[in-house]
């Protein structure tokens, strides 16, 4: 429970991160420009560019909502493409969230149609009015999809808010999901010329998945881990699908709920002091499913044989290993986070990202297998030992400043080496600089092919002492990499902490309706555990339902189906099962009652849009779907 | 406002002494209906308005757009002659005959000691409404037998309205546009910045409608320019190194300036903030960063495919697809592989429709990875609907067998491809597909640089 507290607590804030941002804008326009008249009769106009992430945009409006509310003015309305059908359904919107803010601040009094027709309902009291025109607060209208708005509603809209600027004036936000140019589409430029136009661009979606990775997935704090192919699956989901932060964090929040749900040993899945204190009382069935964990089955095996012994058979032997190798998981995240951010930093500025542009695919490939074995990694340290000085140094700063906020003893002491190191590196730097100021001398040509040819000799023999310097660091590097991103998977007791059934992920979030309509009608057993309905494949069982027969048989025809035919089909299914003397005259024969079985099953699979009626011929129906099963 | 009112007294004196005339005196009966009509921004509804408040006659005002019935016209119309009270003795939804008869037995109440005016503005919204509305206002003279005249304010001329069954015929009136050197310099002068002398704005003026006469007209659009440019214009004046009269240097200064706002004329993208901006930014950029650069639009992985397969869906013929998408498609005979009517480029006739399922099957042949049919990939093509980026066409049959069409264009498609041309065989399957296009109508061009730029990538 404390964890599902904490998984929120990441996504709330990095919504507040987001509300500060918008926050920002707005004030700065709204106080530099809103109510100076550059122009007579324009609308103020905002267009929040944003992506294509639907679920989204909601929060974000929200959030922007909000924060209007409370710092701008206390008009806002937001309305929806799908509310708007028309310009009356519009008006009728607007005056119906409009009449809720007047009666709770003041009465209008303002000629504004829209507004005329709300002074109808409510009584103006004359004091009141007059606050309101002092104040002269905006009333803000945002487009939440202007895509899907009918541009006819949205044109008569503007007109007529344009029309009463002068008494009332009115600032339209546009959340625009393709590009700024969708204006110029929808708006023809009598409209257009209305307003006055400022654009926002929200940040990509990339970068906020970045910042929802950084606070909730790269980050010791949470005992909550995901497996690499999860993670995979996850953002999978995001990139090609949806792009949608919201369904990410979702689907978050169910592999949590799924790994707390299906792995009993995740009672040891907590913070760490709670987690030692529930290793002590684990009850002997969870100490049994300990023993049968993979990595623990692993772990037994590296051990001496007494050991191997104790830990199969004593109980409270296994509760103390288990409490040791839960500290060994932990200080393992603890470590593993800080050095993963360095090697990020150290090669994300490399030409080609060799270990890929963002961290994400960086954390998949190391807790997937052992980074240090594979041909990106090697070339990635190959780049990084020809790294100039300038470029290393600050390279290397950068993760001095990521391990500061590392808190444990070993992070300490790598800072510390690494310290030494910049030192070592700094101190060179005034020793060559002295050089180099000697050299500088005019050199003809003859003497320069000289000089490179003598370099060129010189190199192969020694290093100078930055390069000696850099191989050092660069070692030191990569000894870090082999010490502390060992892959998760080999760590004991990872799977408590690692959700990883991916395929569960995979089924649940991103399903396949049609493949499991076809794969019910075509293998009924599947769905209905009915003994009698296993069957060969290809053979169609009359014992499976009506639906599953129609359809079998519906397969076997074109585009257009014989409905007679068809029927024909269906009865001799049937009649099959009840005898199976296929040369009587009963046979073929059919009894309305199969009849009706038969046309309830057509239509029912018309509903579910596998075939429909068509005019082309009366007594045929149309096959909708295409491929066989 | 009071600059406002002289440039119409001083400018259009002669139109306004010929709108007056029309307007008999207040106790004669006038003209049943007048019809105005004149260009946008030449100044039709602010000039009648002002008579109306200048002179203070009896008026109602109506804009159109905002009727979206009749009723709401007639009850703007009563409520302005004889207020809220009369307004709200109008049934729920009332008919002609309704307003007809409050009218009569209004004014028989109090009858009218002047000519009372309705004017409606943006009247070519009225043809939308009932057909029978237009007539009857015309000669409302003559149906509630008061002094009353009918305005009506419109940028088309009076033959687009004419009903098929004819009418009463209305006075007709014209605004003309404005001449470029006497009233577009008068008008735009009048907004002459308080700390600068009104010589220096009217030659700043000149100077911007010798560069923006050619393409924009509009006094709307116009002054947004002006106002937009003007502190550009300025600059050298504050550094103190330019003085008033030295107009050749003001010029030489703003030229650039004015030509590169010209991309943007009409596009109304940026706020005058912005604007300043991007004026600060220029010197790094030498290219303006307008909006409609920005046309790159983030779509995810699969919807790009989508988007792909539905313009090869829209523009290929359905029967060329075996040929295009099919590993072991048959031999096609060249000389009789396209129909005659298929010789014109498709570029040309625009999109056309094609079925779900089609596009499914492109998509498949295009995408190089193995793709569940998933939820999400339909509803993809519905979130492409609603961004417009495809379009749904016929209404008889949605559910069963939706059809659709790209609205994309060939730019767009290609720097979406661009994207992802991770395949090559994509690249391949759009180049070959253009070429055979392009092989049908050679004098396209356009089609010949999109090939060449796939050949280049």
């Amino acid at each position: 429970k404390n964890l599902k507290c904490v998984g929120f607590e990441g996504t709330g804030q990095y919504y507040s991160n987001l509300k500060s941002r918008y926050g920002n804008n707005i004030d700065t326009c709204n106080i530099a420009q809103l109510l100076a008249p550059s122009i007579i009769d324009l609308s103020k106009t905002f267009y929040c560019h944003l992506g294509v992430n639907v679920p989204d945009h909601a929060m974000t409006f929200r959030s922007l909502c909000n924060l209007l509310q409370d710092s701008v003015t206390p008009f806002v309305v937001s309305v929806h493409a799908k509310e708007c059908a028309g310009v009356c359904k519009q008006n009728e919107m607007l005056i119906s969230y409009l009449k809720s803010f007047f009666t709770l601040v003041c009465q209008a009094t303002l000629t504004i149609r829209i507004i005329d027709l709300l002074q109808k309902c409510t009584q103006v009291s004359p004091k009141r009015k007059e606050n309101l025109a002092k104040n002269d607060l905006p009333v803000v209208v945002i487009f939440k999809d202007f895509e899907a708005f009918n541009s006819q509603v949205l044109q008569d809209f503007i007109l007529i808010c344009s029309r009463y600027t002068q008494e009332l004036p009115f600032v339209f936000i546009f959340g625009i999901a393709t590009s700024p140019s969708a204006i110029q589409h929808r708006l023809p430029h009598s409209v257009s010329s209305l307003l006055c136009i400022e654009v926002f661009h929200s940040l990509s979606c990339t970068q906020h998945l970045a910042s929802v990775f950084d606070k909730l997935i790269l980050n010791s704090q949470f005992p909550f881990k995901l497996s690499s192919r999860v993670i995979q699956v996850l953002v999978g989901i995001f990139l090609y699908h949806d792009f949608s932060v919201q369904n990410f964090v979702k689907g978050l929040q169910f592999s949590m709920l799924e790994h707390f749900n299906s792995q009993p040993l995740s009672v040891l899945c907590c913070q760490k002091h709670e987690a030692l204190l529930s290793a002590k009382i684990l009850s002997k069935q969870n100490v049994e499913r300990i023993r049968h964990l993979p990595s623990f089955m692993r772990y037994v095996e590296t051990q001496e044989p007494q050991e191997q012994v104790r830990l199969l058979t004593n109980d409270e032997h296994v509760k103390e290993v288990c409490q040791k190798l839960l500290k060994n998981l932990h200080t393992y995240h603890k470590n593993y986070y800080p050095i993963l951010q360095c090697l990020h930093s150290l090669t994300s500025s490399l030409p080609k990202f060799p270990l890929g542009k963002h961290i994400r695919e960086l954390h998949v490939s190391c807790i997937e297998k052992n980074l240090w074995e594979t041909e990106e990694y090697d070339s990635a340290l190959q780049l990084l030992r020809i790294l100039a000085k300038d470029e290393l140094v600050a390279a290397l700063r950068s993760c001095a400043e990521i391990l500061k906020s590392a808190n444990t003893k070993r992070m300490q002491n790598v800072l510390q080496q690494l310290e030494d190191f910049l030192g070592r590196l700094e101190a060179l730097q005034g020793k060559s600089d002295s050089v180099s100021k000697m050299e500088y001398q005019r050199t003809d040509l003859f003497q320069l092919q000289k000089t490179l040819l003598e370099k060129e000799s010189r190199r192969t023999k020694r290093m100078n002492p930055f390069e000696v310097l850099r191989s050092q660091v660069i070692d030191f590097i990569d000894s870090l990499v082999r010490e502390y991103l060992t892959p998760a998977e080999f760590q004991p007791l990872n799977e408590v902490c690692y959700y990883s059934s991916s395929g569960v992920l995979r089924q649940r979030l991103n399903v396949t309706p049609r493949t499991s309509i076809q794969a019910a009608l075509t293998h009924p057993f599947y769905y209905l555990k009915n003994e009698s309905l296993k069957t060969n494949t290809g053979t169609i069982s009359s014992a499976a339902p009506d639906l599953c027969i129609v359809y079998k048989l519906h397969l076997e025809c074109g585009r257009l189906i014989n409905l007679y035919d068809w029927l024909e089909a269906y009865v001799t299914v049937m009649s099959a099962a009840e005898d199976q003397d296929t040369n009587s005259e009963e046979c073929g024969k059919f009894d309305s009652l199969k009849h009706a079985r038969f046309i309830q099953a057509v239509s029912e699979m018309e509903f579910l849009g596998f075939v429909k009626s068509t005019k082309q011929k009366t007594d045929h129906v149309a096959r909708l779907t295409w491929g066989g099963c | 406002m009071s600059h406002q009112k002289s440039f119409q007294y001083a400018d259009l004196l002669s139109v306004l002494e010929r709108v007056v005339d029309i307007m008999s005196a207040p106790d004669q009966y006038s003209y049943p209906s007048v019809f105005i009509y004149g260009h946008r921004a030449t100044g039709k509804s602010h000039v009648v308005l002002s008579i109306m408040k200048d002179l203070e006659l009896p008026h109602a005002s109506v804009d159109c757009v905002e009727c979206v019935s009749s009723g709401l016209l007639f009850h703007q119309v009563l409520s302005a002659f004889f207020g809220p009270d009369a307004a709200a003795l109008l049934p729920r939804c009332p008919s002609l005959s309704d307003f007809v008869r409050l009218y009569k037995q209004m004014s028989s109440n109090s009858p009218a000691t002047q000519t009372r005016y309705i004017i409606l503005d943006r009247a070519e919204r009225m043809r939308d409404m009932d057909f029978s509305l237009l007539p009857a206002l015309l000669r409302l003279q003559e149906l509630v037998n008061d002094n009353v005249t009918v305005i009506l304010l419109s940028e088309i001329v009076w033959e687009k309205f004419r009903p098929n069954t004819g009418c009463f015929e209305p006075l007709l009136f014209h605004f003309p546009d404005y001449s470029k050197g006497k009233s577009l310099v008068q008008i735009l002068s009048w907004d002459h910045h308080p700390s600068y002398t009104p010589e220096l704005y009217a030659s700043y003026i000149n100077i911007l409608l010798g560069v923006f006469f050619s393409v924009c007209r509009d006094l709307r659009e116009l002054r947004h320019l002006a106002v937009l440019n003007f502190s550009k214009f300025c600059e050298p004046l504050e550094k103190g190194e330019a003085k008033e009269s030295d107009i050749h240097k003001l010029w030489k200064n703003i030229e650039p300036h004015l030509q590169r706002a010209m991309q943007t004329v009409y596009l109304r993208e940026v706020s005058s903030v912005q604007w300043e901006q991007q004026q600060m930014d220029e010197k790094e950029a030498t290219t303006l960063r307008v909006l409609s650069a920005h046309a790159h639009i983030e779509l995810p992985y699969y919807s790009k495919f989508l988007l792909i397969a539905a313009y090869l869906a829209s523009f290929n013929p359905a029967r060329t697809d075996r040929r295009f998408f099919l590993k072991s498609h048959g031999k096609i005979r060249k000389t009789n592989f396209l129909k005659k009517h298929e010789k014109t480029s498709n570029h040309l006739l625009g999109p056309k429709p094609f079925p779900l399922d089609r596009l499914m099957a492109i998509f498949y042949s295009v995408v190089d990875s193995r793709v569940a049919p998933t939820a999400s990939i339909f509803s993809q093509i519905s979130s492409l609907v609603t961004l417009q980026l495809l379009s749904q066409v016929g209404h008889d049959d949605q559910l069963d067998s939706p059809k659709y069409k790209c609205s994309v264009s060939l730019d767009f498609i290609l720097a979406i491809s661009r994207c992802v041309c991770v395949c090559v065989r994509l690249l391949d399957l759009l180049a070959l597909s253009l070429v055979i296009q392009s092989q049908v109508v050679r004098q396209e061009r356009s089609l010949f640089t999109a090939v060449s730029n796939l050949h280049l990538l």
